[in-house]
């Protein structure tokens, strides 16, 4: 089967999810382009978008109209010559509409998981629970006769699992995109030991198509990018806890947020990183890694106790903030969450006192929308935490401890084997969580 | 010519859009009918009485596809209630509709069915994402083009000419002049508080343009950006009246210019240029307007010109006859059309400087050489030599197609 054959039926399940939505949009996209070349003109493309919600299908055909259009809007030039010889299309207006028109036609939304049993290629992208995603796809697998091939999104199953509990045999690999797919260029690639490499190597060619940069992953329970945000949030909620042996908890998340996010220069601070994720998602990969780790525990009481109080965080539909850790009024972070009075406590109240305690940040500090334009980044961050080791505040202090357990996080994924180099780890850190610096570095030595 | 005619007491609305800090492409802005009342009240502000106006000529190209509106001869009356139940007509050419407009209104004097007329300019283009305005103003040119033509059709033809221009003539030779044409239009720009790129601070301008190269994939094959006009909303107005007409007017002609010479010249429009690498049309038109003056390009102390690209500004020179064929590109590299050089071009940026709303661009160089050849030029005043008393503009509709040129007199 060629790379545009496999591509004639497919299926994504968990269409209308958060990650599902976008992988729809990019594939759709790929098959429309395939489908508009000379050689495959009366060939049929279908793309199943298959979700349980039905509310969440007819939103995602809103947002696919809307995206396709801006796609569209931005290749025009392209688009021109694609329908060079449709001479009803003669202003831009008409080829973009008649473009929209072509992706969305390939696009049937169905509650209906049988439409599945045709596809040649299944993108998985339901709740990040391994039980789940087996029966699915096994479901599928079953009853599909053209022994699809499986891409799951999954960010922390190990494949392995998936593959021998569903009976997939080699034909499923980790596909693993970042959120949002439409614009976070890093795709994380596992394969396990069995993968087709001609499975392997149609991953490559539709990532390149869909101008992804791919890092390679070892199959072994959070891959890369969890792998190093799992443990970063384990170790910011203990640094939290520790501080709060002075201080009430919501002053020591605080001061533990500020530290992750300006003195290290990053985009977000750790604890509105969660919220971002979702608490109850982050809970769910730690449960889901936690098995696999040999000498620590990826578990924390403090999640725990916030998903029983029900402060989850997470997005909206909107793509707005839901409150978690931290409360968020336009964008802007109001006040903190304290679970022993079960209610948000105002910025106004202590952050003048915290931000003393931690102290100024080093003079040549440059926000992280700054910093992350730096071409040279050793220029700027090496003079930067020098300044930082150097100084005496409470803030730098904990910054260069965190960052070194930071470096020690990224160095052990590659000494466990999960990352082939410190490179790919930088990698993904840089491209997927939008860090100005990489992880493995000699700034905090 | 037959019968004096002057101009007097123009008035430009900001250029708005892109560069602008004020521009929000997100937010709701004036529509079409704010900028011809601003522009209309502007000009009425300094003459004092809107009854002394017998006819208003509105210059518009595409209000009809930008903002779904024709028929702009029935707004005159927003400008003012003495204006209501007198002729208004608009009138269109592409981009030299405000040029057109200055002619209808001197047509209007000239036939002695009026003494004051209120000529006007205007277009309001960020209605529509420019991929869709590409499309509009594509109406410039042959519809049974459109199709072969590129995404952005009228870049798509200068970039043509000037892909002829560098294999002719070299690419660096070309593009440093294009680059240097560049350059004056922001720095004029930043001398005139209501052009668009007023607020260009960018302290390297040249180096910004040498590192925007030409991309085929996401513009056009010969022209970046830089190389372009903007698209704006605005619009202009100035007086066009007889000699009675300033007199009832109470304007002293020391506040006027006087119109020495004037052509109007339009080629076919369904065929392609001659040569892509000259302007013929406005050669034509600048020759018959200079030689209705009784004036060489030697007596005119400033010009303003139609660059709605850099490549068009280059040509225009050499239409002019200030360099030779080919040898544009020199002049203009050698500061010659730059505001201290020897023929000051474009003093308020041009259109890639001052901005470009299609329908008023005509109007806007009338006034600015009104301004400079009255004292009225602001900051961008420039100091004319006494034994050149004359200014020219050159406003071009489409790909060369159709050509307004003036002279104008100190009064």
């Amino acid at each position: 089967m060629t790379y545009d054959e496999r591509l004639q039926q497919v299926a994504v399940l968990g269409a209308a999810g958060k990650m599902g939505s976008g992988i729809l949009l990019l594939t759709a996209v790929e098959m429309a382009d395939i489908s508009l070349k000379p050689e495959n003109k009366g060939k049929t493309f279908v793309l199943n978008a298959i979700d349980l919600s039905d509310e969440g299908l007819a939103g995602l055909m809103d947002y696919l109209r809307a995206q396709v259009l801006k796609i569209a809007e931005k290749k025009t030039i392209q688009l021109r010559q694609l329908y060079a010889d449709r001479t009803d299309l003669i202003e831009n207006y008409d080829i973009i509409d008649q473009y929209v028109n072509d992706v969305l036609k390939l696009v049937r939304p169905t509650t209906a998981m049988e439409t599945a049993y045709h596809a040649n290629l299944v993108f998985e992208a339901v709740t990040e629970n391994k039980a789940l995603k087996v029966k699915i796809l096994k479901q599928i697998d079953e009853h599909n006769p053209n022994k699809p091939w499986v891409f799951t999104n999954t960010s922390s199953v190990p494949i392995h699992l998936i593959e021998s509990e569903a009976g997939l045999n080699g034909r499923v690999l980790g596909f693993h995109f970042y959120n949002p797919p439409a614009v976070q260029k890093l795709v994380e690639l596992i394969v396990t030991k069995s993968t087709d490499p001609q499975m392997n190597q149609f991953a490559l060619d539709y990532a390149k198509a869909l101008r992804k940069v791919v890092v390679p992953s070892n199959d072994i329970a959070g891959f890369i990018g969890n792998g190093h945000f799992m443990r970063d949030a384990i170790y910011g909620i203990n640094q939290a806890l520790e501080l709060a042996g002075d201080r009430p908890l919501p002053e020591a998340i605080y001061m533990v947020n500020k530290v992750s996010q300006d003195f290290l220069v990053r985009p977000m601070g750790i604890f509105q990183l969660i919220d971002y994720v979702g608490i109850d998602v982050v809970q769910f990969i730690m449960k889901v890694m936690n098995p696999h780790m040999q000498d620590e525990d990826l578990h924390s009481d403090l999640l725990d106790q916030m998903i029983a109080l029900s402060v989850k965080g997470g997005q909206m539909s909107s793509g707005a903030q839901k409150d978690g850790f931290l409360k968020y009024e336009k964008g802007f972070i109001t006040a903190v969450y304290d679970p022993t009075q079960k209610a948000y406590i105002s910025l106004e109240s202590f952050s003048g006192k915290c931000d003393q305690k931690l102290g100024e940040l080093p003079e040549n500090y440059k926000p992280w929308k700054a910093a992350v334009r730096i071409a040279d980044k050793d220029s700027h961050f090496i003079p930067y935490f020098e300044a930082m080791k150097l100084s005496d505040g409470f803030g730098a202090k904990l910054a260069v401890k965190y960052g070194k357990n930071s470096d020690a996080i990224g160095r052990k994924l590659v000494s466990d084997g999960v990352a082939n180099n410190h490179n790919d780890v930088n990698t993904v850190m840089l491209t997927g969580f939008f860090h100005a610096y990489g992880p493995v570095n000699n700034y905090f030595a | 010519m037959p019968k004096k005619l002057y101009m007097t007491a123009g008035y430009n609305t900001i250029s708005m859009g892109t560069g602008r800090k004020e521009f929000n492409p997100k937010k709701e802005r004036p529509g079409i009918e704010h900028y011809i009342s601003e522009a209309g009240k502007g000009v009425v502000k300094q003459i004092g009485d809107a009854a002394k106006i017998d006819e208003t000529v509105i210059g518009n190209f595409m209000a009809a596809r930008f903002n779904k509106q024709a028929h702009l001869g029935g707004f005159a009356a927003l400008v003012d209630d003495q204006l209501e139940n007198k002729p208004s007509l608009s009138v269109e050419g592409a981009c030299a509709s405000g040029g057109l407009s200055l002619i209808s209104a001197m047509r209007s004097v000239l036939s002695e069915s009026a003494d004051v007329v209120l000529s006007l300019g205007v277009e309001v283009q960020n209605t529509v994402k420019a991929i869709y305005g590409a499309d509009i103003l594509a109406g410039a040119g042959w519809f049974k083009n459109r199709k072969t033509g590129h995404a952005y059709f009228f870049p798509g033809q200068f970039s043509d000419r000037a892909g002829v221009y560098y294999e002719k003539y070299g690419y660096d030779y070309a593009r440093n002049g294009m680059k240097q044409w560049f350059v004056n239009a922001m720095e004029h720009a930043r001398l005139d508080p209501d052009a668009q790129e007023n607020h260009n601070t960018n302290p390297d301008l040249a180096g910004s343009y040498d590192k925007m190269k030409p991309n085929g994939k996401a513009f056009v094959e010969h022209l970046n950006v830089l190389d372009c006009s903007k698209v704006s909303d605005g619009a202009s107005g100035i007086i066009v009246a007889s000699e009675q007409g300033l007199q009832k007017l109470g304007i002293a002609k020391s506040q006027a210019v006087e119109i020495a010479g004037w052509a109007q010249v339009t080629r076919n429009i369904t065929k392609d240029p001659i040569d892509p690498v000259e302007l013929t049309t406005i050669k034509k038109a600048a020759e018959q307007a200079l030689a209705k003056a009784g004036i060489t390009i030697d007596q005119v102390a400033t010009v303003e010109t139609h660059d709605c690209f850099s490549i068009a500004g280059l040509l225009a020179v050499e239409a002019l006859g200030l360099a030779e064929k080919g040898k544009g590109a020199e002049y203009v590299a050698a500061g010659n059309t730059a505001r201290n050089g020897a023929m000051p071009m474009n003093t308020t940026g041009g259109l890639i400087g001052w901005g470009h709303p299609t329908g008023a661009t005509g109007v806007h160089q009338a006034v600015t050489i009104w301004q400079q050849l009255t004292g009225n030029a602001g900051q961008a005043q420039l100091n004319l030599p006494a034994d050149r008393p004359y200014g020219l503009t050159i406003n071009m509709g489409g790909d060369d197609v159709t050509v307004v040129a003036i002279v104008y007199k100190r009064g």
